[in-house]
């Protein structure tokens, strides 16, 4: 008998473990892409993740390359400093929209602005899940949290910012794409993008980040297959999904 | 009338802010304080409360516009835990020295690194020199008085000074527990109309918070600060008389127990008293001569009251939910131990290190500690005076 082709696995950058995560929660689904991604490039040996403080603090037992865990809001400083010690290695921030766009906003912005050759898996949920569903800087207008119990009112808590079109205005910051893992078809583009902006380091060309919209069904209050339909009815609109800021120069695959 | 409920500590410190009214909040959630905004944000909502809420993007904001407010001449408050005051840390400094009487409940978890949610005392004690009045409670009912006579000590006009109310973090923030509340209307009489003595934009008396101060009166400013700590013990004595008026509950920068006859005695902050306390009542059935010194305001530190408390015992472990990493004990050890030095013949003291991260301490622990100074007393042997209560050393 012929031997059988191995068609699907778990890739190697991500350790035989059960996750914590709620039932529906995209975080581990993210984790996959950018462990398949690490595997394609074989990089798992030379890589190094930051986690943050945020659901996916313990990120760290997930993924099968070292890690190191940031203060909530640092992880792009911390990933800063790994990468001018270790400029060799592949080193990748992975951090939630209360700790890159709330209290990490201004090491993000710097990071960026620095053009560090870092690539930042930004994970969307427009709440703070991890202290229990509280209204984020990326929140929907009229989204209802535990700190806005009558919906986001932009009189008092403004407008949801839209943190990759910010970073994208930076000259320091070479690729910037937003995506979102809502169903399929969208899943295989946030890998694709995940993957360039992964090989946007390895080609030494600067700062890039993948922004990720994700469900979060616990703290939204929504069943996981609502939720995801939530993701695109809602979030979609406000947040497009696009590459915003192309790598247009030669070398770089794009699948 | 006064109402019985059953309460969480975070739900009591809400409501404690519900019935203050402060005009702003400004907050940032943490674990495990984060319970104080969602409920107080859920106030807001209802419109029980007529108060700006600001969902800042950090502590440090949260603070920096507590000062803002506070200077505008609002009653501002927050809340925070652990890694949100020591990112409030450049801000708080700032808060005491423009004399501003901000109030903040501070619900004790251990400081990040290794990451941890549990309580110890590591991040107020950390802020402990930062020129806040602070007031350590026991349990649910302690931090809901004491939020509301935080308010009268804060506004003091002798004072004008920040006050932080701590409570142990799930010990007291997420167990249920009895207390008495009072009327919205009594806890409104007894805080008062808040009248700031020198707010921004009095269009008769322009100030300035905050300008540069150099050699020439930066040392002078630092002793009025100094000065208005020292007497804020007798301040904080005199709402505690009023409050107990109004309540029937009376507070004191510490609280003795039992230590009239004492031999040994514990001295201990937070919750871990009432763990204490239960230990001492059952030693004392057995005529054992233990007591306790909880130490409720830590600043100021009340040492007057201290010394009094502590002359004629034999033997006192100090215990600390905290490390210094000074190499001489946690800093409740530190302070105590040299407050007592004036007595003529002062105890021997022990420094306990214990409960850091969270690291349950129970009365089997506090039993055989109290069991360890007896033997003490005995054998006039003090033995290691820097020790640790409950961790794996081999
Ligand atoms: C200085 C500081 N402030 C607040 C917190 C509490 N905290 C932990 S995670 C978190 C928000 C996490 O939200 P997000 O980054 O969106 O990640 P998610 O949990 O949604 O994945 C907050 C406020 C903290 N750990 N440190």
């Amino acid at each position: 008998m012929a031997a059988m082709k191995r068609l699907f696995g778990r890739p190697e950058a991500l350790r035989d473990v059960p996750t914590h995560y709620c039932p529906g929660c995209p975080h581990g689904i993210v984790h996959r892409l950018i462990a398949e991604v690490i595997d394609e490039l074989e990089i798992r040996e030379k890589t190094i993740g930051i986690a943050p403080v945020g659901c996916a603090v313990l990120a760290y037992n997930y993924f099968n390359c070292d890690m190191q865990e940031a203060a909530h809001g640092r992880a792009s400083a911390v990933a800063t400093g790994i990468k001018r010690a270790l400029p060799d290695s592949i080193v990748f921030s992975y951090q939630g929209d209360g700790d890159l766009a709330s209290i990490g906003t201004a090491e993000i912005v710097h990071a960026a602005a620095r053009g560090e050759n870092i690539t930042v898996i930004f994970i969307n949920n427009a709440i703070y899940g991890m202290t229990g569903g509280q209204m984020a800087p990326t929140t929907l207008v009229g989204q209802r949290t535990t700190t806005c119990p009558d919906g986001r009112d932009p009189r008092l808590a403004g407008f949801p910012i839209r943190i990759s079109e910010m970073l994208a205005t930076l000259d320091g910051a070479v690729y910037i794409a937003r995506a979102s893992v809502h169903n399929i078809s969208h899943l295989l583009k946030a890998k694709r993008c995940i993957k360039t902006a992964f090989q946007v380091q390895l080609n030494g060309e600067g700062f890039a980040m993948v922004e990720v919209l994700c469900a979060c069904p616990t703290n939204w209050g929504l069943s996981a297959p609502e939720a995801m339909k939530w993701v695109e009815k809602n979030m979609i609109p406000y947040y497009p999904l696009w590459e915003i800021k192309p790598l247009l120069k030669e070398g770089v695959v794009r699948d | 009338m006064p109402k019985k409920v059953i309460m969480k500590g975070n739900e009591a410190v809400a409501l404690a802010m519900r019935q203050i009214n402060p005009n702003v909040v400004a907050a940032y959630p943490i674990t495990p304080q984060t319970e104080i905004v969602q409920i107080f944000s859920s106030f807001v909502s209802d419109e029980l409360v007529d108060t700006e809420f600001v969902t800042v993007e950090s502590e440090h904001s949260a603070m920096s516009a507590s000062i803002g407010a506070s200077a505008a001449g609002a009653r501002a408050m927050t809340a925070t835990s652990a890694n949100g005051l020591a990112f409030m840390w450049e801000v708080i400094y700032i808060a005491a020295s423009l004399r501003l009487p901000i109030v903040m409940a501070v619900v004790n978890r251990a400081l990040s690194g290794p990451i941890n949610i549990h309580c110890d005392h590591s991040d107020s004690m950390g802020a402990r020199d930062s020129g806040w009045i602070q007031i350590y409670s026991e349990n649910a009912q302690e931090a809901y008085d004491n939020m509301i006579q935080g308010i009268r000590i804060a506004e003091h006009e002798d004072l004008k000074l920040p006050v932080m109310v701590t409570m142990d973090g799930f010990i007291i923030s997420h167990a249920m527990e009895n207390l008495m509340v009072l009327e919205d209307d009594k806890v409104e009489d007894f805080i008062g109309e808040y009248k700031p003595q020198y707010p921004l934009l009095d269009i008769e008396n322009p100030v300035t918070y905050g300008p540069l101060d150099l050699y020439d009166f930066y040392f002078e400013h630092k002793r009025q600060q100094a000065e208005a700590m020292r007497i804020a013990g007798r301040i904080i004595k005199n709402v505690a008389d009023d409050y107990e008026k109004l309540s029937g509950r009376s507070y004191g920068l510490v609280e003795p127990y039992y230590l009239e006859d004492a031999k040994v005695a514990l001295v201990v902050l937070g919750s871990t008293a009432g763990t204490a306390k239960a230990c001492v009542d059952e030693l004392r059935l057995e005529g054992k001569k233990v007591g306790l010194l909880k130490i409720r305001v830590f600043r100021p530190f009340p040492y007057d009251e201290i010394i009094e408390a502590l002359k004629g015992l034999k033997v006192v472990a100090i215990m600390d939910r905290s490390d210094s990493f000074s190499s001489f004990g946690g800093p409740v050890f530190n302070e105590v131990r040299s407050a007592i030095l004036s007595l003529e013949r002062p105890p021997i003291t022990l420094s306990y290190i214990y409960g850091l991260g969270g690291r349950d301490v129970n009365l089997k622990d506090i039993l055989g500690l109290y069991h360890d100074l007896e033997e003490i007393v005995f054998s006039g042997e003090p033995g290691e005076v820097l020790r640790y209560l409950g961790v794996r050393e081999s």
